[in-house]
């Protein structure tokens, strides 16, 4: 940029020196370095050679060359341009159909010499604004560029500082890793007389339970036979048991008397004793006859789910979670505590008989298995602990790693706004950007944040890729794509957000100053060296 | 900023159910259907059959200018008044309204340029059956037959069209609501006609008429969650048409279809409700945002024209098909939901007759400042001043030309129309300076509905004024529109439309100038929570209902909206005004496009047809939104589209707000190179569309012409709409197909010549040519014969080209004649009209002689354009060119001859454009 400026500098100074002090006669819009092909009063050769012509078609005001070079000061060649010498500014070519249009285009005024337009010649106060500007800039890029090498150099400090500390942390994981290894093991071998002891007393709280369980089933069949023992006789009868629709095994919503004769296992009527073989058949079915309606036989879809339910096995649900916690505990070292105790949580659907089992707790474990309970408890402590630090040396590495491995610039000169923010007010919003991670905007009276994009990349041309910052996959728009921006950066002496808009709906600019673009100012000789065209 | 205008829109989905199809294409179940219209289906239900009408001719007078009868309706006894006028011209105007109404009906006013001039009838023979008229001439008669009562028009033994010959007339009389009958409502609702009507004849031998039973929807009607009241109860007419020997049939815009007319037969009629359509379909009779009643037929013998002036809704069955001895038949029926029938019957019997007898009605297309038919850049939105200023610099820095660069809604503060944004636009007349330095322009928009703001000032006026429409309740009428809660001004008022126009007075609109023009958008009038995204037809403009005036309201608003922009002048300055909604007439008061289409291949297609109906309806100044409105084009439709769009009447990019920008240079620098060629193709023939222009105001011949109006009985051309004339002398079929590879063009015309306007290639007519296209090609033609002026040095805007110098580009036809016309003016004043400040020039090629001679010689106009270049298409080479001025000056031109394109070009004639001169080949 700044040679850029400098050689512009330096072709105004040149321009100033010579272009008034010597006229050289040429054709009206051709310029200096093509005079040579315009010799006066001697056939003109096309600068494309298409066709050669007379002197004096020049600048008639009718195109006769297909490049438009015989017309250089007309308006008669649609592909024709013009030469503006500007003198005391910087010389310019303008389409040639911008000769006399009425438009003021050349700050010499020699574009409009037959419209009527009134130009003033604004060269001289050109040159002398862009002087300024440009001594400004210049001024600006130097000293931008010295900040720019104390930040390359803090960057370079920065970044070996960073290493050192990676290397320290590796050194530090290395003993934490050992550590959490060698509590696993004490973990581990606390764990198991823990985890007999405990499968111990779960195994005769559920034979208790077992008996629990049968015990109210031999009362609740003790009540079926009595309900359903209508005439008292101690027996239940085919005639007796076929009111109880729900029973009927194919579901076609009548029970016939062959059926319940196979209920009762081929007998017409069953005492109290061989009741018990029947009641082990019916009792998943059979329905009070002291609760309301049996359900309608339509909704058999509902009544097999809950006939699924009821069917489980109270046994096959509790030891088989409570393993599988201790397991995921031990398998899944990188699951943060919030998970284990969702999984903790149990399963919510179960039907009223089993919650009245479980309104039966389970006795407190005896003292032996308590102490071995409490000693794998701390060795768990003491491993999660040690894995936790371990786990916090690791998020550094990784951050550190993550910030060494950015591409901050050719010479990490870019480094030192990792981590900053940077924020620009306008009458509506306030627009943050904090390079290499987001770009957001918040309505200055109230209401919440937008992800105007996260880093993405750099993204300028080819010749200067870091003048350009992309940041995308922000908070999708209504109708419309993620929002993105588009940081363009230019040189300056202050790091500040200088102006953002929104050129498309969703896809925002941002212009931003920083001296890590400020380029080398070029010397002297690089300037004269480019110059030899003037 | 998307932030924001994000929540409003979330806002208005969730408030507003129209809204809710954001994405899809039309939501068809927000617009009625005929069935879901209670006129529409009542109306439609009757099947063709014997007309209870009878036309008593004993009631029959007969004056200068016109002819009254009264009709009696034999089921219910009503009278109605027939009014029959032979128009000069060549038309015939068929009134029929009631005898004695109980209130008045609604009579369409101020579309008519004047109470049109009528012309003597007589009549031929008359007896108790029938009565005929002359219409003049030899052998033109009306048949006025009594029982059933039935209209014809003949010439010589040939019927050209007959009225209620299927029986459909049917005229609701409006009547006092029965509150006794309205319990019974609701039981014989549901009884079929056919047992009515069956009941009505045995009732009708008596004297008394017996009582007509209600129909539902008659005085009440609920569409979606919109209730109807129509406290004047059923008013609806209709009326049938035939169409003998014809199966072709144009015009009623605006819908998005084919240009000829589709048989409505099983299907929904085409319907005339202007309504503001959320991504409307193609193909479809569904309405849009405009309305012209005007329907042509045309046959290889004669072109007619149907011109039903009324404004409410409207719906059309057209129905073609054999008619008696296998001759082929066109129906039309026309059902309208209010008002009287007033049809004007366009006689031709050639396409251009038609077009002047229409203009003698409505008037003609006014003739634009010449910058409006450059092109124009608009977005919704261009941010703020520096992105005015941004796109601006960006065209010059791309050499692309353009005139007009546009703002939407978001250059308002808070969508309050004539004001400006304070912080995106704080120095409007800094920014329009800057364009006026550039000779450019800029177009702001100005809707109609007002936002309801106390302190804004535009509204507080027009409520203290009295000039809101009012709801049903008389209070002021309010819905929904961009600025939230909004009034709408009664347009229908000419006192409200007055002090409209003046508040485009350059001290009343803060910040505006002389290179400010407007813009009307959502004045169908779109009221984001009414029916079908309209006004409730039960709204109040004074005395009339709003299903009155309906179609008329976007017709009214533009007009005072140009009434404003001349006013502001001085009356001095022509002015630009391009509206959404329109009416029969709008022609007269600036442009038109084809609202908001989408960035599809099918739309850039149907820009075609769309504006070759309105040009048929008198309406040549349409275009529609170069690049698509909704959605994103890819790069070659954008190119295409610009191709396209170079060639047709008004030349504007659009593009919705959610889309990403599509300044012609953001796509490459090949495209954008694309492009520059298509605008400056567009700017080279800037001479002739303005020529067209003059024409089409003179003449009201459109601008954009379908083939089969230049080539009458060539039955080739008359379903042709994917390529179309401008003028008489250009034809062009655009690119409109994606990765084509070439397209195959009609050329019409036995004998005739055509050449290929980029290589001079020769072609003759009556043939499909195939052009192989390659991504820069626009195949356009010149016909044989015609001579047409360009202006060659295309500049950053066309009023930088004032000066230039003309190209005359003289295509020979088979005989080695040509002619053509030019016309030069100050570009936009009426001076042309007012003080004859005009050149209009006819060139003509003959005998190896080209001169110019002076078509107005009573008018001047001081140009400084001369000829700087004549080339000669189909030429031969000549020994020697010589120049006659009418000094008699001879000199000598020189010239080259190119004998691969016979192209003979003569090298700097130096005439100027505005004198006599003639060139001879020797």
């Amino acid at each position: 940029m700044s040679c850029a400026l400098l050689l512009l500098l330096m072709s105004l100074a040149l321009a100033m020196g010579t272009g008034a002090a010597v006229e050289i006669q040429r054709p009206r819009g051709v310029p200096l370095s093509k005079r040579q092909f315009y010799e006066e009063n001697k056939p003109f050769t096309c600068l494309d050679g298409s066709s050669t012509i007379p002197f004096d078609r020049i600048n008639d005001d009718y195109c006769d060359c297909r490049d438009g070079s015989d017309e250089p000061g007309t308006a008669a060649c649609p592909n024709g341009s013009f030469h503006c010498t500007n003198a005391g500014f910087r010389p310019a070519f303008i389409p040639s159909s911008r000769i006399n249009d009425g438009i003021c285009d050349c700050c010499d005024t020699t574009d409009e010499y037959n419209s009527g337009a009134t130009c003033q010649n604004t060269c001289r106060e050109m040159g002398r604004k862009e002087r300024e500007s440009l001594q400004i800039m210049a001024e600006i890029t130097k000293e931008g560029f010295m900040l720019k090498q104390q930040l390359i150099h803090e960057a370079k400090r920065g970044q070996e500082d960073k290493q050192g500390k990676l290397t320290e942390l590796q050194g530090s994981k290395k003993g934490l890793e050992e550590k959490v290894e060698a509590l696993r093991t004490v973990k581990e071998t606390a764990e198991d007389p823990e985890k007999e002891a405990k499968e111990r007393h779960l195994k005769s709280w559920e034979e208790q339970k077992e008996l629990i369980r049968m015990e109210k089933d031999k009362t609740r069949m003790a009540e079926a036979f009595l309900e359903l023992d209508d005439d008292a006789d101690g027996y239940v009868s085919v005639a007796e048991l076929q009111s109880h629709l729900e029973l009927d095994p194919d579901s076609d919503g009548s029970l016939t008397e062959t059926e319940t004769q196979g209920l009762l296992g081929g007998a017409d009527k069953v005492d109290t004793s061989t009741f018990e073989t029947v009641w082990s058949g019916i009792k998943d079915k059979y329905l009070s006859e002291g609760l309301s309606d049996p359900p309608a036989p339509v909704e058999t879809p509902q009544e097999e789910e809950t006939r699924d339910f009821v069917s489980d096995p109270d046994s096959d649900h509790y030891p088989e979670d409570y393993a599988g916690e201790e397991e995921d505990v031990e398998d899944d070292e990188e699951d943060d505590h919030e998970e284990e105790e969702e999984e903790k949580v149990p399963p919510t659907v179960q039907t009223p008989e089993k919650r009245a089992d479980d309104e039966v707790s389970m006795p407190p474990y005896d003292t032996e298995t308590q102490s071995l309970i409490d000693a794998a408890q701390k060795a768990r402590d003491d491993f999660d602990e040690a894995e936790r630090a371990l786990r916090e040396v690791d998020d550094q590495m990784k951050n550190l790693e993550k910030e060494i491995g950015f591409d901050f610039g050719p010479s990490a000169e870019f480094a030192y706004l990792y981590s900053q923010c940077y924020e620009l007010s306008t009458s509506e919003y306030i627009y943050r950007l904090c390079p290499f991670n987001r770009v957001s905007q918040k309505p200055k009276f109230g209401g919440s944040e937008t992800n105007l994009g996260l880093w993405g990349q750099w993204a300028g041309p080819e010749d200067s890729l870091y003048s350009v910052m992309k940041y995308d996959h922000g908070q999708g728009c209504w109708q419309g794509p993620n929002r993105s921006t588009t940081v363009k950066l230019t040189c300056g002496k202050e790091t500040v957000v200088t102006s953002t808009s929104e050129p498309s709906r969703c896809e925002y600019l941002m212009e931003f100053t920083t001296p890590a673009v400020c380029q080398e100012p070029a010397s002297l000789d690089e300037v004269l060296q480019g110059h030899t065209e003037l | 900023m998307a932030n924001f205008i994000e929540r409003m829109c979330l806002y208005l989905v969730l408030v507003l159910s129209v809204f809710l199809s954001i994405i899809q294409a039309v939501d068809r179940s927000n617009f009625k259907t005929c069935d879901q219209s209670a006129f529409c289906s009542r109306q439609r239900a009757m099947k063709p059959g014997q007309s209870s009408y009878r036309a008593l001719l004993e009631t029959l007078e007969l004056s200068d200018s016109h002819l009254t009868v009264q009709l009696l309706n034999n089921n219910n006894k009503v009278l109605l008044l027939l009014e029959l006028y032979r128009l000069q011209g060549n038309m015939t105007r068929v009134k029929i309204n009631e005898l004695k109404p109980v209130k008045p009906r609604y009579e369409v006013p101020d579309v008519l340029i004047t109470d049109p001039p009528t012309e003597l009838m007589s009549v031929v023979a008359q007896d108790e059956h029938r009565v005929v008229l002359s219409l003049g001439g030899e052998d033109w008669r009306l048949i006025l037959s009594a029982q059933p009562f039935r209209l014809d028009i003949m010439e010589g033994p040939q019927v050209l069209l007959s009225l209620n010959s299927r029986g459909l007339l049917a005229f609701e009389q409006l009547r006092i609501r029965k509150d006794t009958k309205s319990q019974t409502d609701t039981k014989e609702a549901g009884e079929k006609e056919d047992t009515e009507k069956h009941d009505k004849e045995k009732v009708s031998e008596g004297e008394e008429a017996e009582e007509e039973v209600d129909q539902p929807g008659m005085w009440e009607e609920t569409f979606k969650t919109h209730a109807d009241t129509k406290p004047n109860g059923p008013s609806s007419i209709s009326l049938d048409f035939s169409l003998p020997g014809v199966e072709h049939v144009y015009g009623i815009p605006e819908h998005a279809d084919g240009l000829r007319l589709k048989n409505t037969d099983g299907g929904d009629p085409y319907r005339l409700y202007n309504l503001d359509v959320f991504q409307y379909e193609l193909f479809n009779p569904m309405a849009l945002y405009g309305a012209v009643p005007v329907l042509l037929s045309h046959n290889t013998h004669r072109t007619m024209g149907l011109f039903w002036l009324n404004a409410a809704e409207t719906w059309v069955d057209v129905s073609s098909g054999q008619g008696s001895s296998e001759v082929p038949q066109t129906d039309v029926r026309w059902i309208s939901e209010s008002g009287i029938i007033d049809v004007f019957i366009m006689l031709g019997p050639r396409p251009n007759d038609v077009f002047t007898q229409y203009a003698s009605l409505t008037g003609t297309q006014a003739f634009p400042p010449l910058s409006s038919l450059a092109y124009h850049q608009c977005r919704w939105n261009y941010n703020d001043q520096e992105d005015v200023s941004a796109v601006d610099q960006g065209f010059d820095e791309h050499d692309i030309p353009y005139d007009f660069i546009w703002l939407d809604i978001e250059h308002t503060d808070g969508k309050r129309y004539f004001t400006w944004d304070n912080n995106k636009f704080p120095q409007p007349k800094d920014m329009l300076q800057g364009l006026l330095d550039k000779r450019r322009k800029m177009v702001t928009i100005v809707d109609p509905h007002i936002k309801v703001d106390s302190s804004y000032k535009i509204h507080t006026e027009i409520r203290s004024r009295g000039y809101y429409i009012k709801n049903k309740d008389g209070g002021d009428y309010e819905g929904w529109c961009w600025p939230g809660n909004a009034g709408y001004p009664d347009f229908t008022n000419p006192e409200m439309r007055k002090w409209w126009a003046s508040m485009f007075a350059y001290g009343q609109y803060e910040g505006s100038m002389e290179n400010l023009y407007t813009w009307n958008d959502m004045n169908e009038p779109s009221v984001f929570n009414g029916p079908e995204v309209t006004m409730h037809k039960d709204a109040l403009h004074g005395p009339w209902e709003h299903r009155d005036v309906h179609n008329l309201y976007g017709f009214y608003v533009q007009m005072a909206t140009a009434e404003g922009q001349i006013q502001r002048s001085g009356g001095l300055e022509r002015p630009f005004v391009l509206t959404r909604a329109f009416f029969a007439g709008s022609q007269r008061y600036g442009a038109v496009w084809t609202g908001d289409n989408a960035a599809e291949w099918g739309h850039l297609k149907m820009s075609i047809p769309m504006c070759l109906s309105l040009g048929l309806v008198g309406i040549s100044f349409c275009g529609a939104d170069v690049g698509g409105f909704f959605k994103t084009p890819s790069a070659e439709l954008l190119v295409r589209w610009y191709q396209a769009g170079a060639y047709q009447p008004f030349f504007r990019a659009h593009a919705h707000l959610d889309t990403p920008r599509r300044e012609p240079w953001l796509f490459g620098p090949d495209n954008t190179a694309l492009i520059r060629e298509a605008v400056r193709q567009r700017y080279t023939l800037l001479p002739y569309w303005y020529l067209q222009f003059y024409h089409a105001q003179r003449t009201g011949q459109p601008v954009m012409r379908p083939l089969w109006v230049e080539y009458p009985e060539d039955i080739a051309t008359f379903s042709i709409d994917d390529e179309f004339l401008i003028g008489r002398d250009l034809l062009v079929h655009p690119v409109t197909d994606e990765r084509s590879s070439g397209v195959t063009a009609y050329l019409p015309g036995n004998g005739e010549v055509w050449y290929d306007v980029h290589t001079f290639q020769r072609h003759d007519g009556a043939q499909n040519l195939s052009i192989p296209v390659t991504m820069s090609s626009i195949p356009v033609f010149q016909r044989g014969g015609s001579i047409i002026c360009r202006k060659n040095r295309v500049r950053r805007s066309s009023s930088c080209m004032e000066n230039d110098p003309y190209t005359l580009y003289v295509a020979l036809d088979s005989q080695g004649n040509a002619e053509g016309e030019l016309y030069i003016d100050d570009g936009h004043t009426f001076k042309h009209e007012t003080d004859k400040q005009f050149i209009h020039r006819r060139l003509s090629f003959t005998a190896n002689s080209l001169s110019s001679s002076d078509l107005s010689p009573d008018s001047q106009f001081p140009s400084a354009s001369w000829v700087e270049q004549v080339n000669i298409l189909g030429a031969q080479k000549p020994d020697a060119v010589t120049l006659t001025t009418t000094d008699g000056g001879e000199s000598s031109v020189e010239f080259a001859f190119d004998p691969d394109t016979a192209v003979l070009t003569l090298r700097k004639p130096g005439m100027n454009a505005g004198v006599n001169w003639t060139l001879h080949l020797r």
